[in-house]
């Protein structure tokens, strides 16, 4: 993986952490290109959080060397705060302060002159849909609407460097949809982020590369395609019209296996043309009428379960 | 994108602080209902000791009866009314534990913390909203007080040395709240660990005189420094000398708040646990 200092929003090396006897991060590696989505994922208590709160300066790392926005978040934890912007999974909100409060809090703590700051608010209000509930305490929000504030006051500050732990977690999917508009408006307009989810789909939306951590350990990195490209799991399902076209298709294709469906077979493959077409003319030769054919890439549930290794203990949604 | 700033590193801790205050005093308009509590209780201690007990409480303060009142309740009631005044602020200081803790639990101060912000604003900011409220549901007690019957003999200069010693006095238990509230892990332990505070003026000279009590207790009455500040308020209301008392009340309240200070900010500055 190329290291290029200048061209990294965010790169750690060897981070580790513990509390207490629990090993909680155990040598991580990782490296964010500016203007990029990056994404950890992983299962609940692999580590994520405690990588964004060392990464935003709110615990310190046991050892590893970590650089955000340029700068050592040890030694000059402040010049890191100035870059960045935090939307933690528990909304950040004061609950009693209506949302225009909310961002106006924010605007003078960056300390924006009244009127920059009330333009700001209006701004951000607009962007996220608030202008109707800019005038109502927080504490009456949906879910959705607390997270577009909290994500708002991140923005008052401008950060180029934005961590979201997972931001949609309890989040309905129509909101959760809305929040990743949210997140690639973002992205063009040239900030980084730093995206941690338990959702497979969320990183496969809106990642440009992955990280998938496993007991505190990156077990695999890349884009979505190349995670999906690493572990098996590609076939070709084939419905037959008749058992008998079933039988004589087990006898003539390579390692075929059965499906709950009686009619159905399915073949290991890479779904490429040259797989496809060799499969299709092995069939034609033999006339076994085929009544449909679809192809199947892996998704990245498979390769997350291939990876993390115990399917059974830690579900994982998608 | 931004360009990133070298000037934005400076921190501005009275700017903040003012922004803090500012948030502190919103959430105590909103949440109106924390107030009238928190002066609800000395002023129903107030009519409790002065109309159930103070008949006969005033009738035993024998050689202690302040110059210039005859017996009884009307007595009794410039006897107390110090003490209630003290329990104003811890009332009040029990108020900033819960607000604190409050905060603590709320995702609000992780923001915070992962902000560029003078850091002590946080704390500052709820310091002087505190103070504030202290003033505010001081002069409503005191009002009641002289409502039912509390005649302070102060003058102008009286009046000045009582409000500037009770800021004292408030500053220095609101640090120590501020404190109590962060070490709390949850807000309703926050509202039970001033409760010391609230008892503490009942085994002092504040209800009746340490003299009545058992040697032991009387002992830990006169040191401990409830008895001084109340002292002093007694004397400075009623127009009576105040010795030695102003002197170690005050110290008394240099050590709790810088102690507090410190407490709360090395508080403040430690990690998460998680």
């Amino acid at each position: 993986m190329p290291t290029n200092p200048s061209r990294s929003a965010i790169t750690v090396t060897g981070l580790r952490k513990s509390f207490g006897d629990h090993v909680v991060l155990n040598g991580l590696d990782l490296n964010v290109a500016r203007g990029t989505v990056f994404s950890l994922l992983g299962a609940n208590g692999a580590g994520k959080t405690t990588t964004v709160k060392i990464l935003s300066t709110l615990v310190s790392a046991d050892a590893g060397d970590i650089r955000v926005a340029g700068h050592d978040v040890t030694r000059e934890p402040d010049a890191v705060r100035a870059a960045i912007g935090v939307t933690g999974q528990f909304s950040a909100v004061d609950n009693l302060l209506t949302g225009t409060e909310n961002l106006l809090l924010m605007a003078n703590l960056n300390h924006l002159d009244r009127r920059a700051g009330r333009r700001r608010a209006a701004e951000l209000l607009e962007q996220f849909d608030l202008t109707e509930a800019a005038k109502k305490p927080a504490s009456t929000y949906s879910g959705g609407m607390r997270r577009r504030l909290d994500l708002a006051m991140t923005l008052v500050g401008n950060p180029q460097v934005i961590f979201l732990d997972e931001p949609t977690t309890g989040l309905d999917p129509r909101s959760r949809r809305g929040m990743w508009e949210v997140v690639r408006g973002l992205v063009a307009s040239g900030v980084t982020i730093f995206l941690t989810t338990q959702y497979l789909e969320e990183a496969d939306e809106l990642a440009d590369r992955i990280a998938v951590l496993d007991h505190g350990r990156v077990v695999a990195e890349g884009t979505a395609e190349e995670l999906k490209r690493r572990i098996p799991g590609g076939h070709v399902r084939l419905r037959f019209v008749d058992s008998r076209g079933v039988d004589e298709a087990l006898r003539v294709l390579d390692q075929p296996s059965r499906d709950n469906d009686a009619l159905v077979l399915r073949v290991p493959s890479d779904g490429s043309m040259r797989a496809l077409k060799t499969l299709i003319d092995r069939l034609d030769d033999r006339a076994i009428e085929v009544d449909e054919l679809s192809v199947h890439t892996p998704d990245l549930d498979d390769v997350f379960l291939a990876l993390t290794g115990n399917p059974a203990h830690e579900k994982v949604t998608a | 994108m931004s360009t990133p700033t070298t000037h934005s590193l400076r921190t501005f801790p009275l700017r903040d602080s003012a922004t803090m205050l500012r948030r502190n005093l919103k959430r105590l308009l909103r949440y109106p209902s924390m107030t009238v509590l928190l002066i609800g209780m000395p002023v129903v201690f107030l009519l409790l000791f002065v109309y159930v007990f103070g008949g006969t409480l005033g009738a035993g303060l024998g050689g202690a009866t302040p110059a210039g009142t005859t017996g009884g309740r009307a007595a009794y009631v410039n006897y107390v009314a110090p003490a209630i005044i003290l329990m104003t602020v811890t009332a009040v200081v029990q108020g900033t534990a819960v607000t604190i803790a409050m905060d603590m639990t709320e995702g609000i101060i992780a923001r915070f913390r992962t902000m560029h912000i003078a850091r002590v604003s946080v704390l500052t900011g709820h310091v002087l909203g505190s103070l504030i409220q202290a003033v505010f549901s001081l002069a409503i007690v005191i009002g009641v007080a002289l409502l039912v019957g509390f005649r302070p003999a102060a003058g102008l200069g009286d009046w000045l040395a009582v409000a500037g010693f009770l800021l004292a006095v408030s500053f220095a238990l609101i640090w120590l709240s501020v404190a109590l509230g962060q070490v709390s892990n949850s807000v309703e332990t926050a509202s039970n660990m001033p409760m010391p505070l609230t008892l503490l003026p009942f085994i002092s000279s504040g209800f009746v005189p340490t003299e009545s009590m058992p040697a032991a207790l009387r002992w830990f009455a006169d040191y401990q420094p409830f008895t001084p500040i109340i002292e002093t308020l007694r004397g400075l209301l009623m127009d009576q000398p105040v010795g030695n008392s102003a002197w170690i009340a005050l110290a008394w309240c240099a050590a709790v708040a810088l102690g507090g200070y410190l407490w709360s900010k090395r508080l403040f500055n430690r990690e998460s646990a998680r």
